[in-house]
């Protein structure tokens, strides 16, 4: 083994240094640290990203960066220089003067950004009217321009109306275009696209690439997503625990990875071609250690496939482990070579000898109010799923996904069709339906922490449900089936005592998840059930969810926003759009064209960690009014492939592809195929907007 | 916009058509015997049932009650038992006059209290902010009557500053002090805890926004961050709380009226009840009902101009 060159020191230059920074949160008068000796720094005009898991220290970099810590906070030590000025010495009239003019910040959840009371016109002049010293007027027609550079239609309408009045898309292109009006030096971007649909989220990005070649702005970008990270940024540090632990080139790093952190991040998200059946997932053992513990030697040593006598005994400095790479590792040359952890699964029987269906949802409707502001959720839904199948159920938010399920598990009232469950007729609402059809229909939500009582611990919640669920037996036979509940999820026996405040997401979502297992069930319906999980914590409830399909034999009925997710969960996807069921079919029928302009501009929209980027489909306009649906086809408003009058008179027929795989377009298959092949091999930023040449 | 206010004018008139029955009940209900009341304890049982006959209190109680009702709706409110005079030119003058009362006490208390809320707010978990959430709490919990009685000692009997007995004021701002700030004053202390705690939560609440944070962020100065961003938010609340208050400002009056001896409805509601009137009665207590919906149909009305969310929605 070559000896190391431990670094002597960071380079310390460019539009942003962050030297040697540590920060502590005080409580209960005590220091934890959340920020341990964190160095970077960010050239002039470049994009650096910051990824790691919450609770690693990245919306403090950028608090600290902005100088808006919270009140409990204390920089121990380190600077923050931006250009020529010590943040951490600004006083109060300097940082006003910086805020918004030399360095500008966006983040998540721009609907809560914006002043609910005041105009966009009012909120975006304001930046010109105290750093430009612009009048009334000139500011007002500056912010016009500025809306138009963030490509947003008609900007003298909207200066005029509430940020409550605009689309999600739309009041972050806001926020970017009042972080922009001084054309800062300084982009701090936090999370600025999580919480945002798949497409809208693509479009989001391109505006950032598009005007990252318009203005100068340095760019610190903040994200949990690696894929986003490694399309937006030039160079890359990941945080764990408040350390930074590996820094260099995006592309290098998670391609090459030469921490065992990073090597495990980009391990554990299900990457184009693994499948459930062939690959496991690796999720990192152990949690992230709770914020101010006293760590000797490495911090990730617990967690660590390599560790060593030596790392958890000396605190690693910062190896060079390549060209502009860095790495606080000992062993980083040995990286590389970790083997998987997991083993592969045996290949599971799940679609052998068909048993008839399970579930069979026909012209299932479900409208909001009526005559004018009817909304139509649920238009005409058929879906159909066998035992020990797994439904992927994909769409944008307000494609009716959610209701879908809700309806099928009898928390809504569906307005009309029917719902057969292991050849029975279900009742429409939960309580009409008898309690042994009802125990084998379950649901696990997005967020545990509202759907489990906060005031009872795991170990009541789970005994309720088993006597709720598992029909009758003794007090006996509950704490059995409780126990063998938790270990099915592999939750440990001391995690039954602890009420959910006191258990993290993941460890939560297990409780919900041993919940709706408790009756046996033949259908769990998870909606987003790892949207509010970290990536490491997510590969472990999607493993759990596998190894109990296939040793139950349960079929899902799997809502996400992430195709990435479904692709490897799922045995066949159905895509919504509009409250519609716009295809169905296989997995990979339904991931390869031909398939609906809409689940091709969906795939498009996807980051990715590898470089299989295709250019990307532009979505034109947001999602329509559901009040009130378009005519025709109900996507012919953003198709890219849009034909002309038939589209916008006419319902799109069905299309079969092969067998069981269907889609709902003008298009025949034996047109939309090859079209889409050619887009997706064509060199990026040529077509943006390909329209098929082909008729019907 | 308009089928909101529709529909609350139409909840506003099935409340009042519910409390004019509740009212018309318990007046009738009362003990004592109207005749017996006016006549006093020497009249003879005949010259009571006479008298009972010739007001029409011994008919039955459906009849009494839609008689009343269609009375009240075509402006006839009847005549006082006791003074002969029309109910609705009483109630009118009295009302006219706890009016100025009332307003006076509103105009010098809102912003006074909204000021201290905000104030509070800004300096939270600091001094003034203890000073003045602990001062608010007390207020709330002192009565009307304990404070009015407080202060009628110490600045009309004790120091003798001011009148014990108010008077309706003349136009002489200086009057209106000397006359209405003694009975104002019990009135004042119960509104300013409620609205300066209201104030200084929505404060609180809209500091700790993302949208504040926005603003700072942006550089703006701390003024305007404070006088744009946070109190257009923060006191929308606040303004539900003052008009829902108002109406319970009602009630204070009825309280301070009687102990400042002041000419006001409040004063006329307790007397005709003691006296029996019920004509007074009834006429003066369905008013002040109708008054209370039309202040908080006010506060909504209010509410929706200011907060566009509302406003666009409807």
């Amino acid at each position: 083994m070559s000896t190391p060159q431990p670094l002597a020191s960071l380079p310390q230059s460019g539009a942003l240094a962050i030297e040697h920074l540590t920060i502590s949160y005080l409580r209960r008068d005590r220091a934890l640290p959340v920020l341990t000796d964190v160095s970077f720094h960010i050239e002039p005009g470049e994009a650096y990203g910051l990824v790691g898991e919450s609770g690693c220290g990245k919306t403090t970099v950028a608090m600290a960066v902005m100088c808006y810590l919270p009140a409990n906070a204390r920089i121990e030590a380190g600077r923050i220089r931006l250009q020529e000025v010590d943040l951490t010495t600004a006083g109060e009239a300097q940082l006003r003067s910086l805020r918004g003019n030399r360095m500008a910040m966006v983040y998540q959840d721009a609907g809560s950004a914006l002043n609910p009371s005041l105009t966009i016109g009012r909120q975006i002049a304001e930046v010109y009217r105290f750093h430009g010293g612009l009048d009334a007027a000139a500011a007002t027609d500056a912010a016009a321009a500025m809306l138009e550079t963030v490509q947003i239609a008609d900007p003298a309408r909207m200066l005029r109306r509430y940020p409550h009045e605009l689309s999600g898309g739309q009041q972050q292109r806001v926020m970017f275009a009042m972080a922009l009006a001084t054309n800062p030096d300084l982009l701090v971007l936090d999370e600025p696209t999580t919480g945002l649909d798949t497409t809208v989220e693509a479009e989001v990005l391109d505006l950032v690439a598009r005007l990252r070649s318009k203005f100068s702005a340095s760019i610190l970008f903040i994200s949990h997503n690696l894929g986003i990270v490694a399309r937006m940024c030039e160079r890359v540090g990941v945080l764990y625990a408040g350390r930074l632990i590996e820094e260099g080139p995006s592309r290098e790093i998670f391609s090459d990875p030469r921490h065992p952190y990073t090597l495990g991040l980009t391990r554990c998200v299900p990457n184009r071609i693994m499948r459930k059946d062939a690959n496991r997932l690796d999720p990192i053992p152990g949690s992230l250690p709770p914020l101010g513990l006293a760590v000797q030697g490495c911090v990730y040593a617990p967690r660590c496939p390599i560790a060593r006598a030596r790392c958890r005994e000396e605190d690693p400095p910062a190896f060079i482990s390549g060209p502009r790479r860095v790495s606080r590792c000992f062993y980083h040359d040995e990286v590389p070579s970790i083997p998987q952890s997991a083993e592969a699964l045996p290949s599971s029987p799940a679609n052998g000898a068909s048993e008839g269906d399970l579930l069979r949802v026909e012209r299932l409707s479900k409208r909001y109010g009526a005559g004018a502001n009817q909304v139509v959720a649920l238009d005409d839904v058929s879906i159909e799923l066998e035992a020990g199948e797994v439904l992927g159920l994909v769409g944008e938010s307000g494609s009716g996904k959610s209701t879908l399920a809700k309806c099928v598990v009898g928390l809504l009232d569906a307005s009309g069709g029917e719902i057969d469950f292991a050849g029975r007729k279900l009742a429409r609402l939960a309580d009409w339906r008898e309690p042994q059809l009802r125990r084998k229909l379950q649901m696990v939500f997005q967020n545990p922490d509202t759907t489990l009582n906060p005031s009872h611990t795991a170990r009541r919640i789970l005994t309720r449900a088993a006597r709720l669920l598992s029909a009758g037996g003794s007090a006996v036979d509950r704490e059995r089936r409780v126990t063998s509940l938790a270990a099915a999820v592999q939750l440990r026996p001391h995690h039954l005592d602890l009420k959910p405040s006191f258990l993290s997401g993941g460890l939560k979502q297990r409780v919900a998840i041993a919940r709706a297992f408790a009756g046996s069930p033949a259908l769990v319906l998870c909606d987003e059930p790892t949207s509010a999980l970290d990536v490491s914590v997510q590969a472990t409830i999607l493993n759990l969810l596998v190894d109990l399909q296939t040793k139950q034999r349960v079929a899902y009925l799997f809502i996400s926003h992430d195709l990435g997710v479904v692709r490897y969960l799922a045995d066949r996807i159905a895509v919504m759009y509009l409250g519609q069921i716009i295809e169905i079919g296989p997995a990979q029928e339904v991931f390869s064209p031909p398939h609906h302009p809409y689940t091709e501009a969906l795939l498009s929209a996807m980051p990715a960690i590898d470089e299989s980027q295709g250019p990307r489909i532009k979505l034109s306009g947001t999602m329509p009014n559901p009040a009130n649906p378009p005519s025709g086809c109900r996507f012919h408003t953003r198709c890219p492939r849009f034909l002309g009058d038939i589209c916008r008179e006419r319902n799109p027929p069905w299309q079969e592809d092969r067998e069981g795989h269907r889609y709902r377009c003008h298009i025949a298959p034996a047109d939309l195929g090859p079209a889409q092949r050619e887009a997706t091999s064509s060199p990026a930023g040529d077509n943006n907007r390909p329209r098929a040449e082909t008729s019907p | 916009m308009s089928r909101f206010l529709a529909k609350r004018l139409v909840l506003a008139f099935v409340t009042l058509f519910c409390v004019s029955i509740i009212l018309f009940l318990v007046a009738q209900v009362m003990p004592g015997d109207v005749g017996r009341a006016i006549l006093g304890p020497y009249a003879t049982e005949v010259q009571v049932r006479a008298l009972d006959h010739q007001l029409g209190v011994d008919r039955p109680l459906l009849e009494r009650y839609s008689t009343w009702l269609g009375g009240f709706m075509r402006g006839d409110w009847g005549n006082s038992f006791l003074l002969h005079r029309p109910v609705a030119a009483i109630a009118f003058d009295r009302l006219y006059n706890s009016l100025i009362l009332g307003g006076f006490a509103l105009l010098l208390i809102v912003p006074t209290s909204i000021g201290f809320g905000v104030l509070a707010a800004l300096n939270y978990g600091k001094w003034p902010d203890r000073v003045i959430s602990v001062a608010g709490l007390s207020l709330i919990a002192l009565p009307e009557f304990v404070t009015g009685i407080m202060v009628l000692v110490i600045f009309a009997v004790e120091l003798g500053w001011l009148p014990a007995s108010s008077h309706v004021p003349s136009v002489n701002p200086l009057d209106w002090f000397r006359q209405l700030l003694l009975p104002s004053i019990p009135l004042m202390f119960v509104l300013f805890g409620y609205i300066s705690r209201m104030a200084r939560t929505g404060t609180i609440e809209s500091l700790r926004s993302n949208y504040v944070r926005t603003a700072i962020l942006k550089g703006l100065p701390r003024r305007t961050v404070i006088w744009q961003h946070v109190l257009r938010n923060s006191l929308l609340p606040t303004i539900t709380v003052i008009s829902v208050q108002t109406g319970y400002l009602v009630g204070g009056l009825v309280v301070t009226e009687t102990l400042f001896n002041y000419p006001g409805i409040g004063k006329l509601v307790l007397d005709s009840a003691v006296q029996h009137d019920l004509p007074v009665l009834q006429a003066t207590v369905l008013l002040v009902a109708v008054l209370y919906m039309a202040l908080t149909l006010l506060a909504d009305v209010l509410y929706t101009l200011l907060n566009p969310r509302v406003r666009l929605a409807a």
